[in-house]
């Protein structure tokens, strides 16, 4: 009984989650004026217009190739330079080490408000701006400091007696991490990419700030077709459902360590 | 065991402390540069010392701003922790596709971008158009309008948050929940202890580790939420959703007001600062074990 009390009230909570979410799903199957004439709950006429509309029409679709690129991109820079530092805090004490953690982690608290509009004029002096690589550079004001905090976590669950043995066989330390100790974490490193990943995909305020049109992400040319062009709201819909799409892909891959990201490892 | 002295791990970090630092410190001095001079134009500059400060601290809507954000910040932390601790404990701990699905659901919302989240809630809360919008509306009676009604604005940026960030606490808290020992509920059902007991003295316990992590990084997240409200609400009606960021990005970008806007990121900053050290810490604290 107890149980099917639980079941009762998990099933209630998903169904109030995913609501808002099949909301949006249900109206990106419909036409602009048969939303605006009637409520329904379910698409009566379904039409997959408004996603063909998106894949046909490069002002669109580019919008998610643009997402793509600066998020890998920031992926992989956040992911090269974390990981030796992430190492470097989990085994060594050095000069400062713990004003250092403290500091990277202000970063990752730091309002990106107050970075907006500095940021926007360091890289428009070195003639960054609307490319893949401004964006990706700023996010990684946030992405480093979280991604060196996650992999330290994981790489602190590992004992440090393999890195004494492989030492003592004579493996030198690049050796050692490439070899040994990376193939150790690899749940860990793709935790990490995970997280970089989300947090690159979900931020707006930078991406939006930093490009024109020639690296707009998706979720900008929503809103300025929003502004624009009298809110066709099936289409934005459409948009919307489709900038999910990646995000559920993703975390399917990593359901079983996504907790453990979420707590930074330290679980 | 203790971890050796070595200063040569500073050649490991440096690759994230030059990255970072061009980030986050040529900004800051700019920002810095901008709290104390009262700019014109690119030639024309006035140094003025500590004046925007000294407004700003002054300033009637920056309070405003402020008591806005921490009471937001506090409800935040009054539903959400409970919520999503409630909701852990309902989850089964037992590996199969149900619990995967589970998981991959309630992590949806965390994947959405911000702005999107806004529009999901914009288009939900429609009372034409909206499912809840029209549910309140028309099947309650109760006529609803977000964008001029102060209190509803406000109830309209909760849900919308609850709905968006309780996820997190879920999967924190389920983290938690997963990692206590099977030991520990036999030795309880042995004792004959009740529900409430295992709750109060095995679950609740264990999870202080996550939970703290949990409340500090709802706190500071919301302390520092922009794109979500700024859709749904725009900040109004009138000054009644403009928290901190938002009534920052409206100094800075709306009205281009640098000096000013300097002044009050640097406030700001301080504000987080001291939080952030609270939060690192608590941090120490749970990474050394002594939190748990």
């Amino acid at each position: 009984m107890k149980i099917r009390m639980r079941t009762i009230g998990l099933i209630g909570y998903l169904t109030l989650l995913m609501l808002p979410i099949y909301w949006m799903l249900n109206m990106s199957l419909r036409e602009n004026n048969d939303i605006m004439s009637r409520l329904a709950f379910y698409p009566h006429h379904p039409t997959i217009n408004n996603y063909v509309q998106i894949f046909t029409d490069p002002s669109w679709y580019m919008g998610y190739v643009n997402s793509f690129a600066y998020v890998g991109i920031n992926t992989v820079i956040s992911l090269l330079v974390a990981l030796p530092a992430a190492y470097a805090f989990s085994r060594y004490r050095f000069l400062g080490d713990k004003h250092l953690f403290f500091w990277l982690l202000t970063n990752r608290m730091a309002p990106a408000a107050v970075f907006l509009l500095p940021i926007f004029q360091l890289y428009s002096e070195l003639g960054l701006i609307d490319t893949y690589l401004a964006v990706a550079l700023a996010h990684t004001l946030f992405n480093v400091p979280l991604a060196v905090w996650i992999l330290e976590g994981f790489m602190s669950g590992v004992p440090r007696e393999i890195d004494e043995t492989a030492f003592i066989d004579g493996y030198s330390l690049p050796r050692f991490f490439l070899t040994v100790f990376l193939p150790l974490i690899r749940a860990g490193v793709g935790v990490t990419a995970f997280f970089i990943f989300m947090f690159s995909w979900v931020e707006l305020l930078f991406a939006r700030t930093l490009t024109i049109t020639e690296a707009k992400p998706i979720a900008a040319v929503m809103t300025r077709t929003v502004s624009a062009s009298g809110l066709d709201w099936g289409l934005l819909a459409a948009a919307g459902i489709l900038t999910i799409v990646p995000g559920a892909l993703v975390i399917y891959f990593v359901r079983n360590y996504i907790a453990k990201g979420f707590a930074l490892g330290r679980v | 065991m203790q971890k050796t002295f070595d200063n040569r791990a500073w050649f490991l970090v440096l690759p994230v402390v030059l990255l970072v630092a061009f980030n986050a410190l040529i900004p800051l001095m700019t920002v810095v540069n901008y709290s104390v001079q009262d700019i014109f134009d690119s030639t024309h500059r006035l140094f003025v010392g500590t004046d925007w400060f000294k407004e700003m601290l002054r300033s009637p809507r920056l309070h405003n701003a402020l008591w806005r954000q921490l009471i937001f910040s506090g409800l935040v932390l009054l539903i959400e922790i409970p919520l999503g601790v409630l909701i852990a404990l309902m989850m089964s701990k037992k590996s199969g596709w149900k619990t995967s699905l589970t998981l991959v659901l309630v992590a949806l919302p965390l994947l959405i971008p911000w702005n999107v989240i806004g529009t999901i809630w914009v288009v939900f809360l429609r009372p034409d158009i909206g499912l809840l919008g029209h549910f309140i509306d028309s099947v309650l009676g109760i006529s609803f309008d977000y964008p001029t009604v102060p209190i509803e604005a406000w109830i309209s940026v909760m849900l919308m948050e609850v709905w968006h960030w309780t996820p997190l606490v879920v999967l924190l808290a389920y983290a938690g929940l997963c990692a206590i020992p099977d030991a520990y509920y036999q030795a309880a059902r042995i004792d004959g202890a009740s529900g409430w007991a295992v709750f109060r003295y095995i679950q609740l316990p264990k999870m202080r580790g996550v939970l703290t992590i949990a409340i500090l990084l709802r706190f500071m997240d919301s302390f520092l939420i922009y794109t979500e409200p700024f859709v749904l609400t725009g900040g109004g009606p009138g000054d009644s959703t403009t928290f901190l960021s938002i009534y920052l990005v409206k100094i800075a970008l709306g009205e281009f007001d640098v000096g000013r806007a300097g002044a009050f990121s640097i406030i700001y900053f301080l504000i987080v600062l001291a939080f952030s050290y609270v939060f690192y810490q608590a941090l120490q604290r749970v990474g050394t074990g002594e939190g748990k």
